[in-house]
């Protein structure tokens, strides 16, 4: 029965942060603001992980071939693969979850339990847009510019790393990274990136947006849309999978 | 004037507010009182929309709150000022941005208007000086003047304040008490304070409400709650050794 009351109870209230908002211009300026705080702020952190993904693939796949008969292009091929159709797209928005939805929840249960929301309502202000809407949309305009940033720098990383580690060559890598590519992939991968920012946002933004008590619950409302939106991105994304690879 | 009529409210079965019936006048400072979880902050939360009724009616000079859409209680809303007990004033936003935020959201007004407006109100409270800083630099005292100021940016015809004392010393308490009476004569608007604070149903009270079990157990002014032989409302009232001995020694 709880699971059809929360059900329910996220439903309507992304329905009402979908509503038609007060003023355009205050909600853009969110958005802006947004972006910054969503996309632009976790660029450094994005990188570095990509970097070292990239490097530890390219080495991982290298010392798993020992067969001469397996070309060696094969190791640029497979980094382009998994940073592509699931590092990038799967691994960073768990990331993200842990940073954004984490700070999107314990801002918002903040507000909550220092009635900042309720001053909004009984302005008339409808809180759960102008609260939840502009974080929704910054995501889903800013994560894909994330995720791609991402399959650059971890291609990059490969590319640099199995040059120095002496497992495979520029040319070869760069056979690997153009071998079979299939841009539907990058499609395929853009379109996860969008479903997991939205559950990132909207999960997060619930769980504070109904926080009840004090302190103690902001930190138990942060936990558990880190904890429900890592769920949530591992279930969809076999469904999308199995929707679109299969 | 906003109307109470018959109200009932139940949270998962169980009554919290039954039979509840209250008159609060414009140009007059109404009060709320009870001890905790009486069910004051229910009915203000009822009155205000923040919770929906059970049964009964709320009227805002004659329009029924209760039974209206969104869209018509929005309209309602932007008639209404409320100051919180913790102000609930916006951390990011400076003192002026704050007082400025309802009039961006729903005024007609020019930056220079709407900041002209936002000064207005933070003259009123003698906050002027303090437009820059953010909540978190000014005390709480302060933060109530800057609630009040926001309450009043949008010419509210009714003010809700939600135990606007809690936490401040006597003198501050003062200086805010007389300040909503000011603005509630100055404005005629409907004031509605939820308290506890005996010194301010005393100071300022022009109508007040006993909150006992669930319902409105007492009506009167502040010059008919100290002479009341109700039972509850003396325990309430006269709850101190000090009080009792003041009261037994006026006769």
């Amino acid at each position: 029965m709880q699971l059809f009351y929360h059900t329910g109870r996220y439903f309507e209230l992304v329905f009402n942060a979908f509503r038609r908002p007060e003023r355009f211009s205050i909600y853009w300026k969110q958005i802006v603001h947004e972006v910054d705080k969503i996309g632009v702020q976790s660029v450094g952190i994005i990188s570095l992980l990509s970097l070292f993904m990239g490097a530890v693939i390219c080495i991982q796949t290298a010392a798993n071939i020992d067969s001469g008969w397996i070309p060696a292009y094969t190791i640029g091929f497979t980094v382009r693969q998994t940073l592509i159709l699931e590092f990038c797209p799967t691994i960073i928005p768990v990331i993200m979850a842990g940073k954004v939805g984490s700070n999107i929840a314990s801002e918002i249960g903040t507000m909550r339990i220092k009635e900042e929301i309720d001053a909004l309502d009984i302005m008339g202000v409808n809180s759960a847009g102008y609260l939840i809407l502009p974080k929704i949309v910054a995501a889903l305009f800013i994560f894909p510019f994330l995720v791609v940033i991402s399959m650059f720098l971890g291609i990059g990383a490969g590319a640099v790393v199995g040059e120095l580690a002496g497992v495979v060559g520029y040319a070869d890598y760069e056979v690997g990274i153009q071998y079979d590519f299939r841009p539907f992939q990058v499609i395929y991968a853009i379109i996860k990136t969008l479903v997991f920012a939205f559950i990132i946002t909207s999960v997060s933004a619930y769980h504070g947006y109904y926080t009840k008590g004090g302190a103690l619950e902001v930190g138990k409302s942060s936990t558990q849309a880190v904890v429900y939106s890592i769920v949530l991105i591992m279930v969809t994304n076999y469904i999308i999978t199995q929707l679109l690879l299969v | 004037m906003i109307e109470v009529k018959d109200l009932f409210k139940s949270f998962n079965g169980q009554q919290v507010l039954h039979e509840v019936n209250a008159t609060f006048d414009p140009g007059k400072v109404n009060f709320i009182i009870g001890r905790s979880g009486s069910g004051k902050s229910v009915l203000t939360k009822c009155i205000v929309g923040l919770f929906e009724v059970s049964s009964g009616s709320i009227l805002y000079d004659g329009r029924e709150f209760t039974s209206m859409n969104r869209g018509e209680r929005k309209a309602i809303r932007q008639e209404i000022g409320m100051l919180f007990q913790g102000s609930a004033l916006f951390d990011s936003l400076t003192v002026l941005e704050n007082v400025m935020f309802p009039l961006t959201m729903f005024g007609n007004m020019s930056k220079e208007e709407m900041k002209e407006r936002a000064n207005f109100c933070l003259k009123r409270v003698q906050l002027e000086a303090a437009h820059n800083k953010f909540p978190s630099e000014i005390s709480g005292g302060m933060q109530k003047r800057v609630g009040i100021a926001r309450a009043i940016a949008m010419r509210p015809k009714y003010l809700f304040c939600d135990e606007p004392n809690s936490g401040l010393d006597p003198q501050t308490s003062i200086i805010i008490d007389n300040l909503i009476r000011e603005i509630t004569v100055e404005y005629d608007i409907t004031t509605v304070v939820v308290s506890h604070d005996m010194n301010s149903v005393i100071e300022i009270g022009d109508n007040i409400n006993f909150v006992n079990k669930g319902t409105i157990w007492w009506k009167g002014t502040r010059n008919d709650i100290l002479k009341t032989e109700n039972q509850e409302l003396n325990d309430f009232v006269y709850a101190s050794e000090f009080l009792k001995q003041i009261r037994h020694n006026l006769g």
